[in-house]
């Protein structure tokens, strides 16, 4: 689904951190072009 | 050696919906970007008043008056429920105004920076007479105030930030160089108000404790403020300047600073200081972030609702040798996110969580109470953040189902019995672990629970230094009791017995060696 496909990457600290789900799209063939953990409190 | 203990915790929320317009980063941002947006026109309508603060059931648990229990079973949303003729003062902390907090601002002045207008600071030294925390030295050092075309003329011709009550000027904060940038008004303003608001928490600690303030040692300041100059941007000390106010003679300190994670990282340190003999009495504080003030405002006000980041928070906690009553801190099994702890929740419960607990062989569900990152719902869900707590609790419960500790089946229980509601407001260290402390030193004394896990998290990549997020933990327990401790010797005991043992030994044998050759 995501092979060949560009993708943007905004994590949260108190869900899913962004290098974590860096790990499972790179899996999935994707391009990561940006990766970031928000904190929103 | 022995544990340390918890010997009491304080804290404090300040109602400033002036500073949120003047001061909030939002607010701020937005004034910059978009100076005609429709949020900076809405958001006065949205502003609440200090009872309506007073009364709103999470503030009321901050400060000891509700329990977390007791709010998880009211009826939300809480900012439509309020407990009306709730009073500002709790048994666990205390709600201060706006007005009273100008006073504290320009009490906490060393350089001559907070100007009160004549009239206003008549007002103040009337309202803040008899006030057991505001002394008559206090009183003197208001002065007379200022002129209204001084401030004015401050805030028009110098950069002056200005203190508002509505849409009145009553004051302003002065710029402490023409030039540095980290001594401009507005990081002057924001650093006067973390610096007052841990210091009317610290002499609160004090009052209510009974304790000298000449008992304290030292002073570990946890918040996430920068005090410095061009040359040396986070230099500090906040502490000691805030153990100046609380008249701690005979403490110095440090800042320690973790992001969010500031506090439980101050709180094992004082631990360790105290367990190691070197200090008895250290008190970990911390005062209110301005910056974050009005933070999640647009989506209140697109939502319809009152902005609720309008109060600073503050805490204390003396943290004391071991008393054979106070609930102890297990420096033994301390939880602690490393730089190769990896990123994925699962990493991140375990290094905290679990790592300490199964090197005491404790379970998960040997934890009574966890406090996490206590946000109040209501503040992050309008804003798509969701419900921090709840989203934290989770995860702990997920680890235990992955263990085989818990049933999946009864995940959302554990959640509930091991949680609580969130009710901290969105500043930052503030919500961090720490505000559940008060309470879970009370119930450990009252054996309503056998031990409590607080945890802090800090956003560390929003420093831009690494990607990485931090995150420790500590253990409160029941405390056993002098007499037990005596009955099991420690290690260095163990050791110190048998150095005499061996010293006695080698004596008789030198002594048996000596009488042989002398026959």
């Amino acid at each position: 689904m995501l092979s060949g496909k560009k993708v943007i990457i905004i994590g949260d600290r108190d869900g899913i951190p962004g290098p974590a789900i860096e790990e499972c799209i790179k899996t999935a063939g994707a391009e990561i072009v940006f990766t970031a953990t928000e904190c929103f409190v | 050696m022995a544990y340390p203990v918890i010997k009491g915790a304080r804290y404090l929320l300040v109602h400033v919906p002036n500073m949120l317009i003047n001061n909030g980063t939002t607010q701020t941002v937005e004034r910059k970007k978009n100076p005609d947006s429709s949020y900076l026109k809405n958001i006065y309508k949205h502003i609440r008043s200090f009872e309506d603060a007073v009364a709103y059931p999470p503030n009321q648990v901050y400060i000891g008056n509700i329990s977390p229990d007791e709010l998880a079973k009211m009826e939300s949303p809480w900012y439509e429920n309020l407990v009306h003729g709730s009073s500002r003062f709790g048994r666990l902390g205390e709600i201060v105004p706006e007005d009273e907090f100008y006073a504290w601002m320009k009490v906490s002045d060393a350089f001559e920076l907070v100007f009160l207008e004549k009239g206003f600071t008549d007002e103040l030294k009337l309202k803040l007479k008899g006030n057991e925390l505001f002394s008559e030295n206090d009183i003197s050092k208001l002065g007379s105030g200022f002129e209204i075309y001084e401030i004015e003329k401050l805030v028009r011709e110098n950069s002056a930030e200005p203190l508002n009550m509505g849409e009145k000027l009553v004051g302003c904060i002065k710029r402490a160089h023409d030039i540095d940038v980290n001594l401009s008004a507005g990081v002057i303003l924001e650093n006067t108000a973390a610096k007052a608001s841990a210091a009317i928490v610290l002499r609160k600690l004090i009052k209510d404790l009974g304790i000298e303030a000449e008992s304290i040692d030292y002073i570990i300041e946890t918040s996430e403020e920068s005090c410095g100059d061009m040359n040396q941007r986070g230099g500090g000390n906040f502490a000691k300047a805030i153990g100046e106010i609380g008249g701690c003679i005979n403490a110095t300190g440090c800042d320690i600073r973790g992001f969010c994670a500031g506090p439980a990282h101050g709180l094992i340190n004082a631990a360790a200081l105290v367990q190691s003999g070197i200090f008895k009495n250290v008190v970990v504080l911390g005062g209110g972030a301005v910056a974050k003030l009005g933070m999640n405002g647009k989506d209140h006000v697109a939502k319809g609702l009152p902005v609720l980041e309008d109060m600073l928070g503050g805490f204390a906690v003396l943290v004391s040798e071991n008393d054979g009553k106070n609930p102890i801190i297990r420096t033994d099994l301390i939880g602690k996110h490393n730089v190769g702890s990896g990123s994925s929740p699962q990493a991140v419960m375990q290094a905290i969580v679990a790592d300490p607990l199964e090197k005491g062989g404790l379970k998960i569900g040997d934890i009574d109470k966890y406090s996490v990152e206590m946000q109040i719902p209501e503040i992050t869900v309008p804003a798509g953040a969701g419900d921090v707590p709840q989203a934290n609790y989770k995860m702990i419960a997920a680890l235990a189902v992955k263990k085989g500790e818990l049933d999946r089946r009864d995940l959302l229980d554990f959640a509930r019995k091991h949680g609580m509601p969130g009710f901290a407001p969105t500043q930052g260290h503030i919500p961090s672990g720490v505000p559940f402390i008060g309470f879970a030193r009370e119930w450990l004394l009252e054996d309503r629970i056998k031990r409590a896990m607080i945890i802090g998290k800090g956003s560390l990549f929003l420093g831009r230094m690494t990607n990485l997020f931090d995150g420790v933990s500590f253990i409160l327990e029941q405390n056993k009791g002098k007499g037990e401790e005596k009955k099991q010797p420690g290690k260095e005991q163990i050791k110190f017995i048998m150095a005499e043992a061996f010293r006695e030994l080698a004596d008789n044998l030198l002594q048996e060696a000596g009488n042989w050759n002398g026959k």
